[in-house]
């Protein structure tokens, strides 16, 4: 009997949801890595060995000039972490890497060895969207699987409802977009269309390498290298896919709900 | 049945000098092409090679009762050709994409028009199929649609509540990854591999990985090709999990929803014990994998799945048993098995027709060669058929994963990897979790990619979608569309 059944397993269960943010986050798989490191002042003179070596051309080094890691176009395939034979960019195991301006995640420079993690937004905005943001997902160019983690924070795990967050069906019930993919070229019309849709004030937060910077097809004739050059963007989420709890923290960091942030 | 055929044969995973691969004028290729699949054969790939100003056509072809591959191709020419799809509806799309791809036109397709041609900010759709009538509507969806979910665009002929017929229009997703691997492999090949479907990374790089070996004359380790062979159960089990959710989900049955979205989580966790991403990237590499799943490891994974797959029956049990859910799943969206041998469906789609097709079974490489499963097979072909394929597939995937698990071959699990043979074809096919993953790779002189054909199982298998909705009502469509599952980045390309 599957009433019987599921009473039982509700019973057995009991609430599935996680403590985090008022408890601590969940570990990240340990082969993942997290948010990468760059002590440039590390690098040997004239070395370039991470340079050739990352599938993205995230990372370059201009002559007499420290390395420069670009976090938004990374896939963190830690190939460059592997090669590097003065360990000047390491894994650190955070899962924090949303930012607000696209700059931020460049790496490397003195002052700049991590990502300068959001803000949240201004007041107004917060007064506005702070305990109930209704997001329009849009889809454009990429692999399906930001998709599927962004999907993940549906489920009983993580429950994003409970913070006033919710994905809508339509672009004139939400307060912004929130985007997925390099935006090909085929899709560049329905981005537009949908963004014209969305009532003002509106944000846009770009989820994933392919929204931030085209990703693993950066640089391809058929694509536009992310999300920005089509609409203005409030918030860049680096991964390839994010990890679900990397996209958790973005949006409870824009919205000032995270206890170690938190606005007065 | 295969022995008489005048295509080259190959197993799967191998290669051959292209200059072994047999060459006729077109329209003699077009006929040997269609005899074969007249007498069982099926088209796993078919595509266009330029050559100068020409172009030839290779056909590859499975004959699955005899676990072997068959290539061939045309001679170069220009212009017109007899087409294949008059005769046999598999080559429908095949044919469309040569024809936008090369410009060659196949005479007599009954519906010619592009696959996914960008016509400036959108794909270049052409005119839509019309029913006329003054009862008829026409119902447009996307390429935006209602959930988190990817684009692409529906046209439906309606008469009230039913769907007469339904057209599909893709190419959103369009990221130019063929065009992209000319003169490859590029260092961003394999980061490419790996996101032409996101939910089939595993499968993707796997046949990536398996033709560089083939070119390389070699293959990989066993440990490696052990460890291919978990991930992909394990990406089998978190797809196949999520679909019973989310056809749970579709008919408002929440415990098995809920249930089952966790569950999907736990067995992608998996997959990240091993390689720390979700989706398995960097796993998979040419010359072997990029990490190796120690005996502590195992035996985490050992203890999860077990608690896992117990929960996962459970909750898929509960589908069975509620008259509710068994009454929206049965005789809804139905496609025969003879449309489906037709049309060349493949997967779990094909086997809830009753087909016994399964690559990891009819065309055995790397690690199922060792190892088998049996094939999960339903008739019926409805909605409630594919859902039964999947939860069999999840029982099936849950014991071969506990039996390799407990016995891991020794060794290493890379190594350096020869160039790619010059002039030379190979051939990979992989079982993803859709169904059929094909690539094929031909090296020019000096053994770098002269044409890479990638063929996703959603190629083959969204026609089998617009056939599930035919007399089907409207509002049927979203579980019609979730038992299928389909990839549109994968079909995109």
């Amino acid at each position: 009997m599957f009433i019987l059944d599921t009473l039982a397993h509700r019973l057995k269960h009991g609430c599935e949801t996680m403590d985090y943010p008022k408890g601590p986050a969940p570990a990240l798989p340990d082969r993942h890595g997290g948010a990468l490191k760059v002590d440039a002042s590390k690098c040997a003179d004239g070395c370039t060995a991470c340079v050739p070596v990352c599938p993205t051309q995230a990372i370059i080094r201009l002559p007499g000039k420290p390395v420069s890691l670009d976090l938004g176009r990374c896939v963190f395939c830690a190939a460059c972490v592997e090669v590097c034979p003065e360990h000047a960019i390491t894994q650190t195991g955070d899962h924090r890497m949303a930012v607000r301006r696209r700059e931020d995640l460049v790496l490397g420079g003195a002052g700049h060895e991590q990502v300068r993690l959001a803000d949240a937004l201004d007041a107004k905005l917060r007064k506005l969207f702070g305990r109930s943001l209704r997001l329009r997902q849009v889809s454009a160019g990429g692999c399906g699987a930001c998709e599927a983690d962004t999907n993940v924070l549906g489920t009983i795990g993580w429950d994003l409802g409970r913070f006033g967050i919710q994905f809508v069906a339509s672009p004139r019930h939400a307060d912004g977009l929130l985007v997925t993919g390099c935006v090909s070229n085929n899709m560049e019309l329905a981005v537009k269309k949908a963004w014209d849709a969305v009532p003002d004030p509106k944000i846009v937060i770009a989820v994933g390498a392919c929204a931030i910077a085209g990703g693993p097809f950066v640089g391809h004739p058929e694509i536009h290298n992310g999300a920005a050059s089509i609409v203005p963007v409030d918030l860049f989420i680096p991964g390839c896919p994010p990890h679900p709890l990397t996209i958790l923290d973005g949006l409870l960091r824009l919205l000032d709900r995270l206890e170690e942030t938190r606005k007065k | 049945m295969s022995a008489a055929t005048p295509f080259a044969l190959l197993a799967n995973a191998t290669s051959l000098p292209w200059a072994d691969v047999p060459a006729w004028p077109v329209a003699d290729f077009v006929r040997a092409t269609a005899a074969e699949i007249s007498r069982g054969a099926r088209l796993s790939s078919l595509f266009g090679v330029p050559e100068g100003d020409d172009v030839q056509l290779v056909a590859v072809l499975a004959f699955d009762s005899d676990s072997t591959l068959a290539v061939g191709r045309s001679t170069p020419f220009k212009g017109g050709y007899p087409a294949l799809t008059a005769t046999h509806a598999q080559a429908h799309l095949f044919e469309r994409e040569i024809w936008e791809q090369h410009g060659l036109t196949p005479e007599g397709h009954p519906w010619l028009k592009p696959v996914r041609r960008s016509a400036g900010n959108a794909p270049a759709n052409a005119e839509f199929f019309r029913v006329d009538g003054g009862e008829i509507h026409e119902v447009a969806v996307g390429p935006i649609h209602a959930g988190v979910i990817e684009p692409g665009h529906f046209r439906f002929q309606c008469a009230g509540e039913e769907v007469l017929h339904l057209e599909i229009a893709l190419g959103y997703q369009h990221r130019g990854i063929e065009e992209a691997l000319a003169g490859g492999p590029h260092r961003a090949t394999l980061i490419q591999m790996e996101t032409i479907a996101g939910d089939t990374t595993i499968a993707h790089a796997t046949a990536h990985a398996s033709l560089m070996e083939a070119l390389a004359q070699t293959e990989a380790p066993l440990l490696a090709q052990w460890l291919r062979a978990i991930a992909l159960e394990l990406e089998r089990l978190a797809n196949h999990t999520g679909d019973l959710g989310a056809l749970a989900n579709d008919v408002a049955f929440l415990p098995t929803s809920s249930a089952c979205g966790k569950l999907r989580g736990d067995f992608l966790n998996l997959t990240a014990l091993i390689c720390g991403n979700r989706f398995g990237r960097g796993l998979v590499r040419p010359g072997g994998c990029r990490h190796n799943l120690d005996s502590v490891r195992a035996a985490q994974m050992i203890g999860t799945l077990t608690t896992a797959l117990a929960d996962t029956e459970q909750a898929a049990s509960w589908l069975w048993d509620a008259a509710s859910v068994r009454s929206r799943f049965e005789n809804v969206g139905t496609v025969f098995q003879a449309q489906a041998a037709e049309i060349g469906l493949v997967g779990p789609a094909a086997r809830a027709c009753g087909l016994v097709r399964d690559v990891r079974y009819d065309h055995p490489a790397g690690w199922h060669r060792f190892a088998h499963s049996s094939v999960a097979v339903w008739p019926g072909g409805d909605v409630f058929a594919r859902a039964r394929v999947r939860s069999l597939e999840i029982q099936r995937s849950g014991e071969f994963l506990r039996e390799q698990l407990a016995t891991p071959p020794e060794g290493a699990f890379f190594s350096d990897l020869a160039a790619p043979a010059p002039d030379t074809l190979a051939v990979a096919l992989v079982e993803g979790w859709r169904g059929e993953v094909c690539h094929v790779a031909l090296t020019d002189a000096a053994g770098r990619f002269r044409r890479y054909k990638i063929t996703d199982p959603s190629f083959h298998n969204w026609t089998g979608m617009t056939l599930a909705l035919r007399g089907t009502a409207i509002s049927d469509f979203p579980i019609c569309n979730k038992s299928f599952n389909l990839s549109y980045c994968g079909f995109d390309l």
